[in-house]
């Protein structure tokens, strides 16, 4: 297995700063007062139960979502100030894996990776798309399914394409929904070395939002425990579990014991 | 802090969405009037749906334009033989499926057909985050998915519309010419006769009024499905019940309109 080697982290260059984040859907108060930052080339595991509004928080980074209060920066740019156009350039930095992979499915694999890209790159020629798809699948060792249909692979198969589709336009910044939910743990851990393999040879900055615990321990710089609408706890993975409070302990021995 | 919040509405629950909702589809109308002269275009994309929209209404239109023609003429016959007016056949038929069933006819098996899948295919889309995924990366999914489906029926369900006009009056020259001989180009010519540029005008401004409320009301639908594979269903089939109401209601409102012109 590919073990996350922590790496130093520059404090001072933040790539994602959000400060004072509100956001509700009717009465419901799901992110009351959110303060973060994550760094240059650092990985952040959000961990929460469901419902707490992990997705949330990632659909308001990339503008999916408004938020009710609070800013959101993101490589320097008011996320909710930007015009369609500057947002949708803001947004080629920014790759984010679905929960549920979101792959297109009237096209196969190999279309759904030069969709992204001929879109948004006019000039390229079809087989110069092609060629850039083959290799971000053989990367993420999927290349023999070039033609397949998204409803004919496997769960963690889907995951990888997604992952490899938003590869595809060279992001700075990953945000992973729940990128090991609902597979063996086998898949699991090839998830968790495609994470750390994408970190180490893009040198992109991650937030990983999952309750698995190994998931987070092993891909991540720093956890982040959301609780009831905030960050309860920010910290190195055994700072943050070394408390005594019942939630978070709650969380870890559901993990590790049951 | 306790957060409550009082819910307020201006008149009662229902009403309120009621106008947000008509308020919601008119904003869509005029996004869609947005961006369609906005680049990119899409041309392919709508040259795709072009013939999605045609392949899969044809072989049903076909048929039902073909049966209307025999049964109409069949059932008119025995009528204007009461007053030795058979001769008068063809132009009533002329009028009544040019004028009348040929855009109608393609109009309703449109919204059952191509309303209902485009509502199913973007509900789909929009529940299992497709959409959300075109949007993060940078796709406006409003142009590539809305705007190419509402400009392809609106193109091809007039097509289909005369298409199904003509195969009508073919059926309908089958039953006439078992009873009596008479040739296809005289029959046509017979059926035209009392049919003038202003009727045909009519007609196709109908169809693409027709067209337009096909892909629209999909669009919407589909665009803004909910509650997972239940909101697909849900989209489809209102999809298809909302299209066929307007429909009826733009074909009273068309036809007095034009009868407005006619007499002016
Ligand atoms: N678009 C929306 N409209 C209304 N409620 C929403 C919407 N998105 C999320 N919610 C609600 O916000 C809460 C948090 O959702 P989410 O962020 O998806 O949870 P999770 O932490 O499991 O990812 C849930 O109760 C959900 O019902
Ligand atoms: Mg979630």
């Amino acid at each position: 297995m590919q073990i996350f080697k922590p790496h130093v982290i520059n404090k001072e260059e933040s790539v994602i700063s959000i400060t004072g984040l509100y956001k509700s859907f009717d009465d419901l108060d799901v992110l009351k007062g959110i303060d973060f930052n994550l760094y240059k080339a650092e990985n952040v595991a959000v961990l929460g139960k469901s419902g707490s509004g992990k997705s949330v928080l990632i659909k308001i980074i990339v503008g999916l979502l408004k938020p009710d209060r609070g800013e959101v920066v993101v490589l320097g740019k008011h996320v909710n100030q930007l015009n369609r156009k500057e947002l949708d350039d803001l947004r080629l930095h920014i790759g984010f894996s679905f929960q549920n992979s979101a792959l297109y499915d009237s096209m196969n694999v190999l279309q759904n990776l030069t969709f992204p890209l001929t879109m948004n790159r006019k000039n390229l020629t079809k087989s110069e798309a092609n060629d850039a798809a083959e290799e971000i699948l053989d990367s993420v060792g999927l290349k023999d399914k070039l033609n397949q249909m998204p409803s004919d692979l496997s769960g963690g198969q889907r995951k990888r394409i997604g992952i490899a589709r938003t590869l595809i336009l060279k992001p700075q910044i990953m945000l992973y929904d729940e990128p090991t939910s609902g597979l063996d743990p086998v898949t699991s851990t090839e998830i968790i070395e495609l994470i750390n393999e994408v970190q180490q040879k893009y040198n992109t900055s991650s937030i990983i939002i999952t309750h698995d615990l190994t998931c987070a321990k092993n891909t991540s710089n720093r956890i982040a425990m959301l609780l009831d609408g905030r960050f309860l706890k920010i910290g190195k993975f055994d700072e943050v579990f070394d408390t005594d409070d019942e939630q978070v302990k709650g969380f870890f021995n559901y993990n590790f014991i049951q | 802090m306790m957060n409550k919040k009082v819910r307020k509405y201006v008149f009662s629950k229902v009403l309120d969405e009621y106008f947000s909702g008509n308020h919601k589809a008119y904003r869509f109308i005029a996004l869609f009037f947005k961006e369609l002269f906005k680049r990119p275009f899409h041309l392919r994309e709508v040259i795709n749906q072009c013939f999605e929209v045609g392949l899969k209404s044809l072989a049903l239109i076909s048929l039902t334009g073909f049966i209307v023609g025999i049964v109409f003429t069949k059932q008119s016959r025995p009528s204007l033989e009461e007053f030795g007016a058979t001769s008068w056949l063809p132009s009533l038929i002329g009028i009544a499926i040019i004028k009348a069933l040929g855009p109608l006819v393609t109009a309703l098996i449109c919204a059952g057909k191509v309303g209902s899948s485009i509502g199913a295919e973007l509900g789909s889309m929009r529940v299992t985050e497709q959409i959300d995924a075109m949007e993060v990366s940078a796709i406006n999914p409003f142009k590539y998915l809305v705007v190419t489906r509402v400009v392809a029926t609106t193109i091809t369900i007039p097509v289909l519309a005369l298409y199904c006009s003509f195969v009508a009056l073919y059926g309908s020259y089958l039953n006439v010419h078992a009873e009596e001989t008479s040739s296809l180009i005289s029959f046509y010519q017979s059926a035209f006769k009392t049919i003038n540029f202003l009727d045909i005008a009519i007609s196709v401004v109908k169809t693409i009024v027709y067209g337009f409320t096909i892909g629209i009301v999909g669009c919407y639908k589909g665009f803004n499905a909910t509650q997972g594979t239940r909101g697909v269903g849900k989209a489809a089939n209102q999809a298809v019940v909302l299209a066929m109401f307007l429909i009826f209601i733009e074909e009273v409102i068309i036809v007095q309109i034009a009868n407005w012109i006619r007499y002016f």
